[in-house]
């Protein structure tokens, strides 16, 4: 189990200031300059050797998607984006570090500035975290009162600019390029890529989107080392992660460990187990609400990392870990998540916005029973159609809850649906 | 050059192009609704999926995706049958399929692809979606339900059109194209959004319910409600013109046409002159062809042939214009007119009075100068040009004359000639604009023109043209926008005065007889001594004053030629027949001519179109444009200080036919928000 | 459409207009159109929790942008509300983390307690009910958002509570309601132990 000396999120709970002291105690802000004056380069290599990667989803190695920004200045602003539009379903860990250790995104947004060349971060923040927003605020403000960002950050001589940008409530936006529209006044609908953010993002500009997790770690393992960060999980998923645990179990809560630590093991250790005890467990979804459920047996054994969850057709996604006991309405569940992504869906595109309320509409009557059992089969047809057909990833997101549901759980729909076309001939 | 395999055979295609528009050069056809060569790539649609490789395993949206080198494309894989039938039944499963009552029908790409694309069944058991429907003016019909968002509208209105004011509001299943605030659209190209939409979500609301495609002759003509000479296909039924529709042209209208051109054919069907008519004790009463001649004779005969004046007006075919002209010659006058808005234009070149850039050489220029005009209102289609040359190089624009909103910005450099004195004296700070400018054009309209001091700014506008380096080998900056079909033409065949001075009441100034063809604009008020005899197609305000009333053709009832503002010369062709006793005009005058004893020697359109060659050569190349020798026009004789003012106040009104045209009057009430105002007041 | 309730017109006040500029100041000056989301922030707080046109017109005009645009991004966005909302918006989040931990319930306790569903407004308009998705706040469900602030782990007993002391017209302390101070586990820290005595 990870130590306590090895957490990087030692406010997460906000038990002490959030301010620029309390940062400072805990050593953020410490030796940044030093770090600025190693260079570009440095910084990216030794994120790349850490083996970070993206921590909003999708799990991209930090340290190459930065070496896609442009190596000299193009004569027109760079940007990093900061994601803090957290949204995902069960997900809720962005939100403690913004509120409980906003400095470490801050410090996070200058040196990782640093390692990409961007002459400015804008902070996009979902705008429903208005305590959140105003903690940041505040510690944007006072770094910059500090000398620590702006003309001369950190007395580095490198100028570097820090805004915090609220949304207005569109879980779409999570997705880079719709959040890139919206911070550019728009809707929140997906770009055509190409072009990539990094050659034409924000603006038109050489921008790069990072979650804020994968932000607000860099300073530490900048500090510590990429040697040290990548002693903790396993191979090609290393580092500490902030994992959000919900749903059916004793203690729900978030927690920084080490990856690929055991999916049981965190659920017991630090959630106070599933309730009423391990064997009451029927499903997990351990990766936020896109990624497809897991059946017990699965979970038994499953490690908690990027690789091990894609071997189980899973994905360690935001690494919140939904947890449904046996009392669960996994049907009702997943079609809750189906109303979620037909209410998000940004309409642009043809297969989401008209197949994510199909899928709703069927799941809404696989729910009641009220259904033939060749729909299932329809409905999954249905998901495929969606499924790599869309601008942005909404479409597979909204797929797949239901083929894990199926995959897993299939005789359970299929008897409700027999149970219901019994009473329905009964009472006929 | 970027080599890439499509369906197995490999081809060059240019770089920068996409996926689809390679496909196309292979020869595979990939259907689309969000696509559209003129707009901006939305990719929402995802009909257009096609696989590629090397990319991940999934398909690809290929109106986005840049050809690369080495790319290889497969257009009917399975995985992109399946995707297609996947999109097509999604389209269809909020549309209503309500095609038997839905005006669509039968020109249909939703109808067509999914009879092409789909498996012809659909496996949704859910309740469909409703949409409410919108009202967005007097043109454009909405039936949203049958939306299926591919957001062309909204991509024209915005890109093309230059209004903002159409969008898509909510989102997800929710999302609906819309004003928002109910509002009639404001732009003068607006209906073209019910050409764009791929389903019937937007169709024809003057067009409602009147036929069905397959019911309709249709005729390939050209546009006489403006100088441009847009080109349209004329769909008739019977005797009557049903609708009027864009003909894709891309060197004058693209593919869009203005709601004037489209939609004025309503008034084709009312007040027609559809027989003679011969003044009697005052009153206008009906007659025969012989009886009209006669009455005309009887005049003609007491009357000295110096005394006859002839104005053509806007709509004039050429070939009526060169029979009235010789007919006039025979009588004895040179009382004639083209120009019948007053304009004074010279005609000793014909670099002088054209539009020598070109439309679509709008779109290599860099720096334009507007003087007395208003583009948006006298040439719609042709202020698209201008807006995308904005758009795509950044055109920069000065404008000299009543401002306005153009759709594009520019720069308000004064009123009237004396800041062209200024431009020319280099006093004036565009000046250096032009000056650095690499293809400079300027843009004189009919508002610098219907002046007594014309000659003086045409002088004053060629020689900022000259020192600004505006006429070089490769390219004539200088350009004059006309707002009547008839007038370059009319200019091409001397339909003017022999004093170019003289201006159109000079001409009519004592005569005793005075001939309109299809003049309906000039003030009637000066011919109150005279014998009118008015030869045209609707009772307007010519057929009120006149003696002799001669039924004549509209542009879709002959077959006639018509220069456009760029000099080139078109034919239209004749769709349907006149009404009535109506007849196509050159032969009312070819007639007229053997009654009166001074018989025209042509008596086959073919002949006569000879004639019109031995007059100008120009006639025997039509739709081409022939570059013309900067030669010299304009009189050095100083400007007056008055403003230059516009034309064209209500663009939907603007000539008999769009004065007769119920549409036209819904437009003026609805959009403009007035009632009876005509074009040519002020 | 209903438009009675619409104003005729709108402006920002001198506080609103001065925390425009500051907002304005966050872009670059020709990308004006980026403060979009937050001018129509301020205007509807100015106008009592709902964005009339008219506010909206004048938030286009500040920025340059087309109306349309402008009412585009208004109806995308789930925190604008375009029509009048009570005093006190109360918004349930009902997606699967918190309807697995007793969101339904808490729904029908706050339905019971100010006598209106979900986009509705309570009679004496105090209270404007909406059922919202995901407000990323999970290991604390059930939970809602009154105005600006989250209200954490709530039960029957404690959503009752809160309700009543804003209908007296205090504002109760948001975050969790079962003891906790954030998202550590309730009974007994696992992890930074000796770090959070700070």
């Amino acid at each position: 189990m990870l130590q306590d000396k090895d957490r990087i999120f030692t406010n997460l709970y906000g038990f002490q200031d959030w301010g620029i002291e309390g940062a400072r105690k805990r050593g953020d802000w410490s030796g940044t300059r030093e770090l600025i004056d190693k260079g570009r380069d440095w910084i990216c290599e030794e994120i790349k050797s850490s083996g970070l990667r993206g921590r909003g989803g999708a799990g991209f190695p930090t340290g190459v998607k930065w070496t896609f920004m442009p190596k000299e200045p193009t004569g027109q602003p760079h940007y990093l984006v900061v994601n803090a539009d957290e949204g995902e379903p069960g997900t809720c860990k962005d939100r403690d570090m913004m509120r409980n250790d906003p400095h470490k995104l801050v410090e996070g947004c200058l040196l990782a500035g640093a390692g990409m060349g961007a002459n400015a971060a804008y902070i996009y923040i979902r705008g429903e975290f208005y305590t959140e927003a105003e903690h940041l605020q505040t510690a944007i403000e006072q770094a910059y009162n500090a000398g620590l960002l702006g003309k001369n950050a950190c007395g580095s001589g490198m100028e570097f600019d820090v805004y915090l940008h609220r949304g207005a409530g569109a879980y779409i936006c999570g997705e880079e390029m719709a959040l890139i529209e919206s911070l550019e006044g728009k809707k929140g609908q997906p770009r055509l890529k190409p072009p990539f953010p990094a050659m034409m993002g924000l603006y038109g500009c050489p921008t790069t989107v990072n979650n804020v997790e994968t932000i607000a770690v860099v300073p530490t393992i900048l500090r510590r080392g990429a040697g040290w960060f990548s002693s903790f999980g396993r191979e090609n998923n290393t580092g500490t992660k902030v994992f959000c645990i919900s749903g059916h179990v004793n203690h729900p809560c978030n927690v920084e460990e080490s990856l690929s630590i055991p999916l049981k093991e965190l659920i017991e250790k630090h959630a106070g187990g599933v309730r009423g005890g391990w064997d009451n467990l029927k499903a997990i979804i351990p990766g936020g609400s896109s990624v497809p459920m897991l059946p017990k047996t699965i979970c038994e054994e499953v490690l908690m990392d990027y690789d091990s969850l894609r071997e189980q057709h899973s994905g360690l996604g935001t690494a919140a870990v939904i947890v449904m006991d046996k009392s669960t309405d996994l049907v009702a569940a997943i079609a809750r998540l189906s109303k979620f992504y037909k209410h998000e869906s940004c309409g642009q595109c043809t297969p989401c916005r008209e197949g994510t309320g199909w899928m709703w509409r069927v799941m809404e009557r696989l729910v009641t029973g009220d259904a033939e059992i060749e729909e299932i089969d329809m409905l999954l047809e249905v998901s495929k159609q969606i499924e790599g057909h869309t601008i942005c990833a909404l479409g597979d997101a909204a797929a797949w809850p239901i083929q894990g549901l199926m995959r897993h759980f299939r005789d359970e729909v299929e008897n409700r649906i027999r149970t219901k076309s019994r009473e329905n001939f009964k009472a006929a | 050059m970027a080599k890439v395999t499509i369906d197995g055979k490999e081809l060059e295609v240019p770089d920068g192009i996409t996926v689809l528009q390679a496909c196309e050069l292979a020869g595979k056809e990939i259907p689309r609704f969000c696509y559209h060569e003129r707009l901006s790539v939305a990719g929402n649609c995802r009909m257009c999926l096609v696989e590629v490789s090397p990319g991940p395993p999934k398909p690809a949206a290929s109106c986005a995706l840049p050809v690369g080198d080495g790319m290889k494309v497969k257009t009917s894989s399975p995985m992109v049958k399946k995707a297609r039938e996947g999109v097509m039944e999604f389209l269809l499963i909020n549309h209503p399929l309500d095609c038997p009552i839905c005006d669509q029908g039968g020109e249909c790409d939703l109808q067509d692809q999914s009879m092409a694309y789909g498996v012809g069944e659909s496996r949704f058991r859910e309740n469909k979606r409703a949409v409410p429907d919108k009202n967005i003016g007097p043109l454009v019909k909405t039936q949203m339900t049958r939306c299926i968002q591919c957001t062309r509208c909204v991509r024209f209105i915005t890109e093309v059109a230059g209004v903002e004011e159409l969008g898509a509001t909510g989102r997800g299943e929710n999302m609906e194209i819309t004003t928002y605030v109910e509002k009639a659209l404001s732009s003068e190209l607006s209906a073209n959004i019910v050409d764009l939409c791929p389903v019937g979500a937007l169709t024809s609301k003057p067009y409602a319910f009147n036929a069905r495609p397959w019911e309709l002759s249709r005729t390939e003509s050209v546009d006489a409600m403006d100088a441009i000479g847009s080109n349209i296909r004329i769909d008739s039924r019977g005797r009557e013109v049903m609708r009027v529709l864009p003909l894709q042209n891309d060197e004058i209208n693209e593919e869009w046409i203005s709601d004037k051109t489209r939609y004025a054919c309503d008034g084709l069907r009312r007040q027609r002159l559809d027989t003679p008519y011969v003044r009697r004790a005052g009153k206008l009463e009906p007659a025969s062809w012989d009886e009209a001649f006669a009455a005309i004779k009887q005049r003609v005969n007491v009357i000295d042939g110096k005394k006859i004046a002839a104005i053509a007006g806007d709509q004039a075919d050429c070939e009526s214009m060169v029979a009235l002209k010789d007919l006039m010659i025979k009588l004895g006058s040179t009382n004639i007119d083209c120009r019948q808005d007053g304009a004074l234009i010279d005609t000793k070149s014909r670099s002088g009075y054209i539009f020598n850039t070109t439309i679509a050489g709008i779109e290599e220029s860099d720096v334009c100068l507007l003087i007395g005009t208003n583009p948006r209102l006298e040439a719609p289609v042709l202020n698209s040009r201008l807006r995308k040359s904005w758009m795509t190089t950044g055109l920069k624009v000065g404008m000299i004359g009543m401002g306005y909103d153009l759709t594009y910005p520019y720069e308000q450099l004064g009123a009237g000639p004396q800041t062209l004195q200024e431009i020319n004296q280099g006093k004036n700070s565009f000046r250096k604009y032009l000056d650095n400018a690499e293809k400079p054009m300027l843009v004189l309209g009919q508002g610098a023109l219907v002046r007594e001091d014309a000659f003086a700014v045409l002088h004053l506008a060629r020689e900022i043209a000259d020192q600004t380096g505006m006429v070089t080998e490769n390219w004539n900056g200088f350009n004059v926008l006309h707002t009547a079909a008839a007038r370059v033409g009319g200019l091409d065949v001397g339909f003017v005065p022999s004093n170019p001075n003289m201006s159109v009441s000079d001409v009519v100034a004592g005569a005793e007889m005075v001939y309109l063809l299809a003049a309906d604009e000039i003030s009637m008020g000066q011919l109150s001594s005279s014998f009118v005899i008015y030869q045209g197609h609707h009772g307007d305000a010519g057929a009120h004053v006149a003696d002799v009333i001669l039924p004549g053709a509209a542009y879709t009832e002959k077959s006639a030629t018509f220069v456009n503002t760029e000099g080139r010369v078109q034919r239209g062709t004749k769709a349907v027949f006149p009404p009535g006793n109506a007849r196509e005009d050159w032969t009312i005058i070819r007639a007229l001519s053997d009654h009166l004893g001074h018989c025209l020697s042509y008596d086959s359109v073919g002949a006569l179109r000879e004639r019109m060659i031995e007059i100008n050569d120009i006639f025997s190349m039509p739709n081409q444009i022939i570059p013309s020798r900067w030669g010299s026009f304009g009189a050095d004789t100083g400007v007056s200080a008055k403003p230059f003012l516009n034309p064209i106040v209500n663009f939907y009104m603007t000539d008999p036919i769009s004065r007769a045209s119920e549409t036209m009057a819904n437009c003026t009430r609805d959009i403009l928000g007035t009632e009876d105002k005509t074009g040519t007041d002020g | 459409m209903n438009i009675s309730y619409q104003p005729e017109i709108f402006e920002f006040n001198t506080e609103q207009c001065l925390k425009v500029k500051k907002i304005l100041a966050c872009y670059p000056q020709d990308r004006k159109a980026s403060a979009v989301l937050p001018l129509l922030d301020l205007a509807q707080r100015q106008s009592g929790g709902w964005l009339p046109r008219a506010a909206m017109d004048h938030v286009a005009e500040i920025l340059e942008m087309a109306k349309i645009r402008v009412y585009e991004v208004a109806t995308f966005y789930t925190m604008f509300n375009l029509e009048p909302v009570g005093e006190h918006v109360v918004q349930i989040c009902t997606t699967t983390p918190c309807e697995l931990r007793g969101a339904g319930s808490i729904m029908k306790t706050v339905r019971e307690e100010i006598g209106v569903g979900p986009g509705e407004t309570s009679k004496d308009g105090k209270f404007t009910l909406l059922e919202v998705e995901c407000l990323g706040a999970c290991v604390n469900a059930p939970m809602m958002q009154i105005g600006d602030y989250y209200y954490e782990d709530l039960d029957e007993i404690s959503t009752r509570k809160i309700l009543q002391a804003f209908r007296r017209g205090e504002t109760p302390d948001p975050g969790p309601q079962n003891g906790r101070k954030g998202s550590e586990p309730v009974e007994g820290l696992t992890t930074l132990t000796h770090l959070t005595r700070g």
